[in-house]
């Protein structure tokens, strides 16, 4: 029964999702919704089990050290203590984020003298847990906590945003020392591959056609550029993005007859 | 039966002075007579109606013959109000208000199996005797209509001919291969290569990771990612690899717990398993990738899977896995991030690959059917695409509709 039944309920969502595509009439425009919605509620309750486990491993980490328990308390009940003092909060925030960073970083330096880089990010984990909770539901108008201005606000803005930010930036990077090890002229697909990548890049800046400007209207490097990405690039995203349909047909064909369903424990 | 021009319905062709729309002075309203004395433009003609095509009812198509006298200025029709009634009689509710050039309307709130009057209203303004006013030129109302809802979107008769088609070939090679027969499919290199992925994190001591995208399980990416887990964790737990699977959906936690526990059952190691192998990191992009990333620089695993859909951070976490020297397979159908797992990656499962891997390394007969019947689909859209070039190339007939699906 344990595998029988998701079996069921995975047949029958996925024909009513086919049969809704190509019939519009009730039931089945509302069963679609129906599921849907059942979707988003399950998704949303199981958030809890997300969150739940990562604090559950994180307080893992943690309780295997003895004093470890102990620095964690006292740096919570520290940072309670001031952002429980009434009306105090809206003007210290920078003041107790100083103070938040000062406390993991000296965490951090502890734990790399006794302990593992594991143990600091545990430590960050609870602690930014437990900071977000205080400050989300004790301090940000209740409900309206995603207003301008509150203090949760100041965090997402000020904290989450910069961070979040950063790593998008690092891509940048990424990117340049991905690009040097696949642009280099190793075979001929490869030498194909820097030959493209060097017109379009030239192509897409104000220098190539500078530097084609001699040439006819047509013939110029953004003329090129643009000729790659729409002809043999276009070409060959179409035959991948084609094989992609055809595949995820035949893997929703094979969940929805339950002939694949390693997804759900079984063979 | 004609319209009653006593009601609040004015005299065809006749012009409305409405006193809320002055634009500088107040005066009474006033109802012009048409033609003796004909203050407003031409009104809107042939105002029909049909029950929306396609839908699940509730919905009507307006449309309706633009007035000759549209255009800018005083004078000029610049916008239409659609007025819609239950009774030819009236009264008639306003239904929405288009600028001039529209000629069509879908009223999305009416009842199915009542019956529908519309008519439309030209509206300009005018310098009249008492100023500027807007005037409203009233058009002939449609005949009745209903909305109904269908039992067929005819837009996509040959989505259905193609599912067919596909299915069928599916269903049917799925068929031959219970029947014992022999299918040959092509080696895939990323998927020849798990087995040794999988051995050299057993020799070297360290861990196997493996990413299962970032999407939830309701994306067919997270599906053909969790099933591959199952094959990996299986040959994991075969070898006594150790296993780490960090996850950034809550869902996608619960699904892989319970595709590693079978794996480790069906590989007779159930004292191997434990639930802390899949876990959850945060449901944030850059969080999670952060969050990977830091536990491949700390860790150093031997091997590293990206088994489904990825966007951005697909680059960031290729690039920390490379820089560390780990093996690395990485397999997803969005086409944007395939260049940067290509570049990054010691194998890459390109689109229908990552569909194809759990059958390709179950060798189960009836998936490996299913692989077959894709190559019948296959067959069609090449012959179609050339044939339609072709066709097209030599100015015969364009076939590009009949692939256009509503």
């Amino acid at each position: 029964m344990k595998r029988e039944v998701p079996l069921i309920l995975t047949g029958v969502v996925g024909v009513v999702f086919i049969i809704q595509f190509f019939i519009p009439h009730e039931p089945f425009h509302s069963l679609a919704d129906v599921f849907s919605d059942w979707f988003s509620i399950i998704e949303s309750c199981a958030i809890w089990l997300g969150a739940f486990n990562l604090i559950k491993l994180s307080m893992d980490r943690l309780g295997r050290r003895i004093l470890i328990p102990t620095v964690g308390v006292v740096s919570l009940a520290l940072l309670y203590g001031i952002i429980a003092a009434p009306g105090f909060l809206q003007g210290q925030l920078p003041l107790i984020l100083f103070l938040m960073a000062f406390l993991l970083l000296a965490a951090g330096q502890y734990s790399r003298s006794k302990m593992s880089d594991e143990w600091f990010l545990s430590f960050s984990t609870i602690v930014s847990f437990v900071l977000i909770l205080i400050v989300g539901f004790g301090f940000s108008a209740g409900r309206r906590f995603l207003e301008p201005g509150t203090s949760f606000d100041y965090l997402y803005v000020n904290v989450y945003s910069p961070l979040s930010s950063t790593m998008f930036a690092m891509l940048a990077f990424f990117v340049a020392s991905a690009s040097y090890r696949a642009f280099r002229a190793r075979n001929r697909e490869a030498t194909l591959l820097l030959l493209a990548a060097f017109f379009v890049m030239l192509g897409r800046v104000p220098l190539g056609d500078l530097m084609s400007s001699f040439m006819p209207e047509g013939a110029r490097l953004s003329n090129f550029a643009d000729w790659i990405m729409n002809f043999p690039n276009a070409a060959g995203q179409r035959a991948i993005m084609i094989g992609i349909a055809l595949g995820i047909v035949s893997t929703s064909l094979r969940v929805i007859l339950g002939i694949e369903r390693s997804h759900l424990g079984g063979d | 039966m004609s319209p009653d021009t006593s009601s609040n319905l004015a005299p065809i062709g006749s012009a409305i002075i409405n006193p809320d729309t002055l634009l500088e002075l107040s005066t009474p309203s006033v109802v012009v007579p048409t033609p003796q004395f004909r203050l407003g433009p031409s009104p809107a003609t042939d105002v029909t109606a049909e029950d929306a095509p396609n839908d699940v009812g509730g919905a009507i198509v307006v449309n309706w013959k633009p007035s000759p006298d549209e255009g800018a200025g005083l004078g000029s029709v610049t916008a239409y109000t659609l007025l819609r009634s239950t009774s030819l009689s009236g009264p008639f509710d306003t239904v929405g208000t288009m600028t001039s050039g529209m000629t069509s309307f879908i009223d999305g709130g009416v009842l199915d199996g009542v019956d529908y009057y519309y008519i439309v209203d030209a509206i300009s303004i005018v310098n009249g005797v008492a100023g500027f006013m807007t005037l409203s030129v009233r058009s002939e109302p449609s005949v009745a209509v209903q909305s109904h809802a269908q039992w067929f979107h005819k837009g996509r008769i040959n989505a259905l001919i193609a599912v067919i088609i596909l299915s069928g070939s599916i269903l049917y090679f799925i068929t031959q291969a219970k029947s014992g027969r022999e299918l040959f499919i092509r080696k895939i290199a990323g998927l020849e290569a798990v087995d040794e992925a999988v051995g050299r994190a057993t020799e070297m001591g360290r861990e196997i990771f493996f990413v299962p995208g970032i999407e939830d399980m309701n994306n067919v990416q997270t599906i053909a990612g969790v099933t591959i887990l199952g094959r990996v964790a299986k040959m994991a737990a075969t070898y006594d690899a150790k296993l780490d699977v960090p996850v950034r959906r809550s869902l996608v936690m619960v699904a892989g717990r319970e595709t590693v526990k079978e794996a480790y059952l069906d590989a007779g190691r159930p004292d191997a398993y434990h639930d802390d192998m899949v876990h959850y990191l945060t449901d944030d992009q850059f969080g999670y990738a952060a969050g990977v990333d830091g536990m491949v620089v700390r860790r150093k695993p031997a091997t590293i899977f990206y088994m489904g859909a990825f966007y951005a951070e697909s680059l960031i976490l290729a690039e920390t896995g490379n820089s560390i020297g780990a093996i690395q397979i990485a397999g997803t159908a969005q086409p944007a991030q395939l260049p940067f797992f290509v570049a990054a990656c010691d194998y890459t499962l390109i689109g229908e690959e990552l569909f194809a891997a759990s059958a390709y390394l179950s060798k189960e007969p009836r998936q490996l059917g299913s692989l077959k019947g894709q190559d019948v689909g296959k067959f069609f859209i090449l012959a179609f695409a050339i044939i339609g070039i072709l066709l097209a190339t030599f100015n015969l007939l364009d076939m590009s509709h009949w692939f256009t699906v509503n």
